[in-house]
């Protein structure tokens, strides 16, 4: 019976794997921006643009307080012109990722806002712009927070592509559901559960890793 | 628009103001009135007490702060009008060390001060050579690998020198730059900003509420009482004579020379009844002896003087000495007069019973 299983383990992390990682860099493409600027945009800060800033800052927390489930399915018509299809693994990346953009966003801002505002005073006084400030600054000292940030969000996003089988995403959730719920296999459910937990402790411990390596701050201001 | 170049001054603040804008109250006026030239090559403190507005109008000079009233005028150039690429270039042109450094912790050593150059747009090439010069003119060519977190805060300093010294400005700005430090880091990193004054003829602007930090190095001095520049000048000239009762009380704290404490704690600000001594401050500065002429007051006067405390210090090259005496109060006034005559400054603390 494992024999048989084996292959559907595999392909399913794999389209989990796939899912997570798309989704990941998709959303940390638009999302690392996105939380730069809400950090750097309220009134008097260095792309000071308050209307901008509330209006985003709306709709981050309106899609953020969208239970996945629902996302999923609220945005089908957006997948589908986005993706051709709103069924399937590839189009399950599409909320994967609007979920992903405003979680990573927040989280970005909060590790920018931890910057000394020192830094960005002594950056102003060397003649810097804000996008030097932002670039040579502001992201650098950054950085062992979003990539805390980071890993706190593959872990999420693994979480959320269990989901996506209600829209015919595959993966270890789907499997897991289909094979363990329905059709009765506590096995491949068994099977599923130490997988996650397996690849949750890998991203956990790698993404700390990366924190750590790029954290030159003393150690007791290490922040969490 | 160069026009303080006639004056011949680095920087030129006049009549300065600064207010803040608070919510919902009263705006807070931060600086009212100040008018201060600061000499090219000199170093100047501006020394006032926390809150007086040392900081807005250092910050003023790299355009930091913005004037609501006034100019500042910094190499020729108004500062507060300038906006955009030409406020950068301003920048560019002054230095600036902070109290708490400012080191980004993300880069080594080398990398904290090529930061200036690389947002000038300098090659690499050139960038590598000329930061390699500025940790060895603060002598730290051994740590330019280290991190921030790895080195002292003298040594962080230093890396905030070689910093704010990377694109050759030709001001410096220090906002209470030793005043995290220890007292013996503290010289060391003063020593440094005089060489680098004497070395490279750079004009310092520092701000600080340590009388001894002017004492040590500063050629000139401002002093700020409640946004209002309340004197300036020469530093020997007014740790001589202070004109305002803050500078007095700076001063006090300094000079080392403190009344004993059964003398202070009986001091009253009017004669009481019955037998009293007047208690005088006498300044003397140069090379004014004084021993002879407290001994003339005695021999020609018939004054008899009681020394209860003094010190000789530098200003500079310059001795400055200050003595607490204290004479029989019906003969306060003529002694003084006979020390004023001889060119001492005098002052009454009080009398004692
Ligand atoms: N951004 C600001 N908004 C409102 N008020 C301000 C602001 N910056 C300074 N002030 C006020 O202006 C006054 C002068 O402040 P400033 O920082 O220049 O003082 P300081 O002499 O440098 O004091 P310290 O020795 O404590 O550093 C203070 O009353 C301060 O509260
Ligand atoms: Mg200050």
């Amino acid at each position: 019976m494992w024999a048989n299983l084996t292959p559907l383990l595999l392909e399913a992390t794999l389209q989990t794997l796939y899912m997570v990682a798309v989704s990941g860099v998709l959303g940390t493409a638009f999302g690392l921006p996105l939380g730069v600027f809400l950090a750097t945009s309220q009134r008097g800060e260095l792309l000071s643009a308050p209307l901008v800033n509330k209006v985003l800052g709306l709709v981050v927390n309106a899609t953020r307080s969208v239970p996945f489930i629902i996302l999923v399915v609220a945005i089908i018509p957006f997948t589908r012109a986005l993706a051709g299809t709103s069924i399937g693994t590839t189009a399950a990346i599409v909320p994967l990722t609007v979920a992903a953009i405003p979680f990573i966003a927040r989280l970005v801002e909060n590790a920018i806002r931890e910057v000394d505002s020192g830094l960005i005073e002594a950056a102003r006084a060397m003649g810097a712009t804000p996008f030097q400030i932002i670039r040579k600054v502001l992201i650098p000292e950054a950085l062992p927070g979003i990539a805390l940030g980071l890993t706190l969000a593959l872990v999420s996003l693994i979480g959320y592509s269990a989901m996506v089988g209600a829209v015919g995403g595959e993966g270890l959730g789907d499997l897991g559901i289909r094979y363990g719920y329905q059709r009765f296999m506590p096995e491949v459910m068994a099977a599923v559960v130490v997988i996650l937990i397996v690849l949750v402790q890998l991203v956990q411990s790698v993404g700390e890793g990366i924190a750590r390596a790029v954290d030159r701050r003393a150690p007791r201001n290490r922040g969490r | 628009m160069r026009d303080e170049q006639a004056t011949g001054a680095a920087i030129t603040f006049d009549r300065v103001e600064k207010s803040f804008a608070q919510k919902g109250g009263a705006p807070v006026m931060a600086l009212s009135d100040c008018t201060l030239t600061v000499e090219p090559g000199a170093i100047t403190g501006i020394i006032g007490r926390s809150g007086a507005g040392k900081s807005t109008l250092l910050r003023m000079v790299n355009g930091l702060e913005r004037p609501t009233g006034g100019r500042v005028l910094v190499g020729g150039r108004d500062v507060g009008a300038a906006d955009g690429a030409e406020l950068r270039e301003i920048r560019r042109e002054v230095g600036m060390i902070f109290q708490h450094f400012n080191l980004l912790a993300s880069r080594t050593v080398f990398g904290n001060v090529a930061l200036p150059l690389e947002i000038a747009g300098r090659p690499a090439s050139e960038i590598r050579p000329r930061v390699a010069d500025l940790i060895a003119r603060v002598g730290l060519e051994a740590l330019a690998d280290r991190y921030p977190a790895e080195l002292s805060g003298g040594q962080k300093q230093r890396v905030g020198i070689a910093r704010a010294l990377a694109t050759g400005p030709k001001v410096l700005l220090s906002d209470e730059a030793t005043s995290a430090l220890d007292p013996e880091t503290t010289q060391t990193v003063l020593r440094l900003l005089a060489d680098i004054n004497r070395d490279l003829g750079l004009t310092i602007l520092l701000i600080t509420h340590e009388m001894g930090v002017l004492r040590d190095i500063a050629t000139h001095m401002a002093v700020i009482d409640g946004g209002r520049i309340v004197e300036a000048g020469p530093t020997y000239d007014i740790f001589v004579r202070p004109q305002h009762p803050t500078t007095r009380s700076f001063l006090s704290g300094v000079t080392g020379v403190t009344l004993p404490a059964f003398v202070a704690s009986r001091l009253r600000p009017a004669p009481p009844e019955g037998p009293s001594q007047e208690v005088i401050r006498i300044t003397f500065a140069g090379r004014h002896a004084t021993d002879p002429m407290l001994a003339r007051l005695t021999g020609e006067l018939g004054i008899a003087v009681n020394i209860l405390a003094g010190a000789i210090e530098e200003i500079g090259p310059h001795p400055f000495g200050n003595l607490l005496v204290s004479v029989e109060t019906g003969r306060g006034a003529e002694a003084r007069a006979y020390l004023e005559r001889h060119q001492l400054l005098t002052e009454v603390l009080g009398y004692v019973g």
